[in-house]
């Protein structure tokens, strides 16, 4: 079949290029697609075509079905997304495990066991093990986060992200709808109000992990940057409350990714969302 | 912004976006432990390096008033063998080795006729602790000068009488905060703090800062696995503050 006889109008300029990865394309309909699912019952021998009455599509395959579609997530976006997710996860579970060698906030004389977290939740094997990983991954962690906020910031990307006092009001329908199976609130933008302040207080909490983890890091030589967390030792407690904020968004973010479904979780890989729920 | 699109060309374009985020995939190898360990030493090293040259030998430690200072029960002691390796304090010489014009042996009486510096400040364990204690001893670098150390010098080696030991970059060492400590809140180092003589370097981590110590070394070139007890089994070496 010539794919290319059908196309009525090309919808990007790569669409006048000569097309490599045909047969490719057309296995991957077969598999998705709803029309393909009827060119590929139509392929078996025998009594197909009679079930499916040829009302909504006429025999040849059309491909030239337009769909709706938005790209979401620039490039930059999802590098940094995945490589501070991995992060993320190295950071929390080798800081529970720094954590475990002096587990609480107030003297080491005499010491109080804030919290006993168990060995299995935390990666390192030991202090110096866990501070190995806590050393290299916090490289990455910065390094992701710094250029992410750069590409935001710089691109006037952030406007689809940031929380601003007008999403206050939609806060509370779009938690009601969650929590209480309230209605839906229309979509009116890539992203609703919860999703908004979820993702900027995660940011914030981002910032502040980075700069108490400075201040831990070097206090003597960023003994200003101590001082207006109130000191090293205090600096301690604001690093694990940056990570309790952490931990407080990631199990919402993840149960909300499995809720949306596939389309949601492959457009942060592939960039593409297919059918927003948003208009414009 | 929505746009309308061949659902054809759509999933080409998702495939070649997905395909530019697969270099990411890489780092999935450092789920394997080899690689991971290679990672890591790797990402120490990195950031030992980043702390040097962040280091500034001017840039002062910050010091606190009396009123600060923790009481001495409740400065904490860590010892990774011993608590009291029972050093002959009566007998005791520092031993002087490497690049440097007199080396032998020094009594305790000419550590302590060099200038006294007295320094209330805080004390970081990795462990992740913290105290602010009282300190007197005599700088490094006057030692050093009194002992005619090659200025050029890159790190100082110190063995301790409970087998411990500890490697530090000459920067730091020479730091105007790091001392060869006598003193704690007023009197002589007693024997679980290191008596009769340690490293107090409030720029430091604390296991930078050995106990007991029995011999300094002045050298360029460290003993590769031999560069710190806990150094050898994966801290950072540098372990700065």
């Amino acid at each position: 079949m010539a794919d290319g006889e059908e196309k009525k109008m090309p919808a990007t300029p790569e669409d006048a290029k000569p097309e490599g990865p045909v047969p490719a394309v057309s296995n991957d309909q077969a598999e998705t697609a709803p029309h393909a699912a009827v060119e590929s019952v139509a392929m078996e021998p025998a009594p197909a075509p009679l079930l499916k009455p040829a009302a909504e599509e006429p025999a040849p395959r059309k491909s030239a079905e337009l769909v709706r579609a938005a790209y979401e997530h620039p490039l930059l976006i999802r590098i940094t997304h995945w490589v501070n997710a991995i992060s993320l996860f190295v950071m929390v579970t080798s800081g529970l495990r720094i954590f475990r060698a002096f587990p609480s906030f107030g003297p080491k004389i005499p010491q109080e066991i804030l919290i006993d977290i168990p060995k299995s939740l935390t990666l390192g094997g030991w202090l110096g093990g866990a501070l190995q990983w806590h050393f290299t991954f916090m490289w990455f962690f910065a390094g992701s986060g710094i250029v992410y906020l750069a590409y935001q910031v710089f691109s006037g990307h952030f406007r689809t992200v940031l929380f601003t006092p007008k999403d206050i009001r939609g806060v509370w329908p779009m938690a009601r709808h969650y929590f209480l199976f309230g209605p839906k609130p229309p979509a009116t933008g890539q992203y609703n109000p919860l999703q908004k302040l979820a993702y900027s207080s995660t940011i914030g909490f981002g910032v502040l992990s980075l700069l108490t983890g400075i201040v831990l890091y070097k206090p003597a030589q960023f003994a200003w940057l101590a001082f207006l967390f109130g000191g090293f030792h205090l600096t301690r407690l604001w690093h694990f409350a940056a990570m309790c904020g952490f931990l407080s968004f990631i199990p919402g973010h993840l149960i909300m990714v499995v809720l949306h479904g596939w389309s949601n979780f492959m457009s942060m890989l592939s960039g593409w969302k297919r059918e927003p729920e948003y208009q414009e | 912004m929505i746009e309308r699109i061949e659902d054809r060309e759509l999933k080409r374009q998702s495939r070649r976006q997905l395909l530019k985020l697969a270099p990411v995939a890489v780092l999935g190898v450092f789920a394997f432990p080899k690689a991971s360990d290679w990672l890591v030493t790797k990402g120490v090293g990195f950031s030992d390096w980043a702390a040097g040259a962040l280091f500034r030998r001017e840039h002062l430690a910050q010091t606190y008033a009396n009123s600060a200072v923790v009481p001495f029960e409740k400065f904490p002691y860590n010892g990774y063998d011993v608590l009291d390796p029972e050093v002959d304090l009566e007998n005791w010489t520092l031993t002087v080795e490497g690049d440097v014009q007199h080396p032998g042996e020094y009594k305790l009486s000419q550590i302590t006729s060099l200038p006294k510096v007295n320094q209330n400040t805080r004390h970081v364990c990795v462990e992740g602790w913290d105290v602010i204690g009282a300190f007197g001893g005599a700088r490094i670098s006057d030692f050093l000068t009194m002992v005619g150390a090659n200025p050029g010098a890159k790190f100082l080696e110190v063995e301790c009488s409970d087998d411990y030991y500890e490697s530090i970059d000459m920067p730091s060492a020479l730091h105007p905060q790091s001392l060869l400590c006598y003193e704690m809140y007023g009197q002589p180092l007693d024997r679980k703090h290191g008596a009769p003589l340690r490293l107090q370097m409030p720029t430091k981590l604390g296991y930078k800062q050995a106990k007991y110590l029995e011999t300094i070394r002045v050298t360029s070139v460290l003993k590769a696995g031999k560069t710190g007890y806990w150094e050898d089994q994966g801290y950072s070496w540098f372990g700065g503050l």
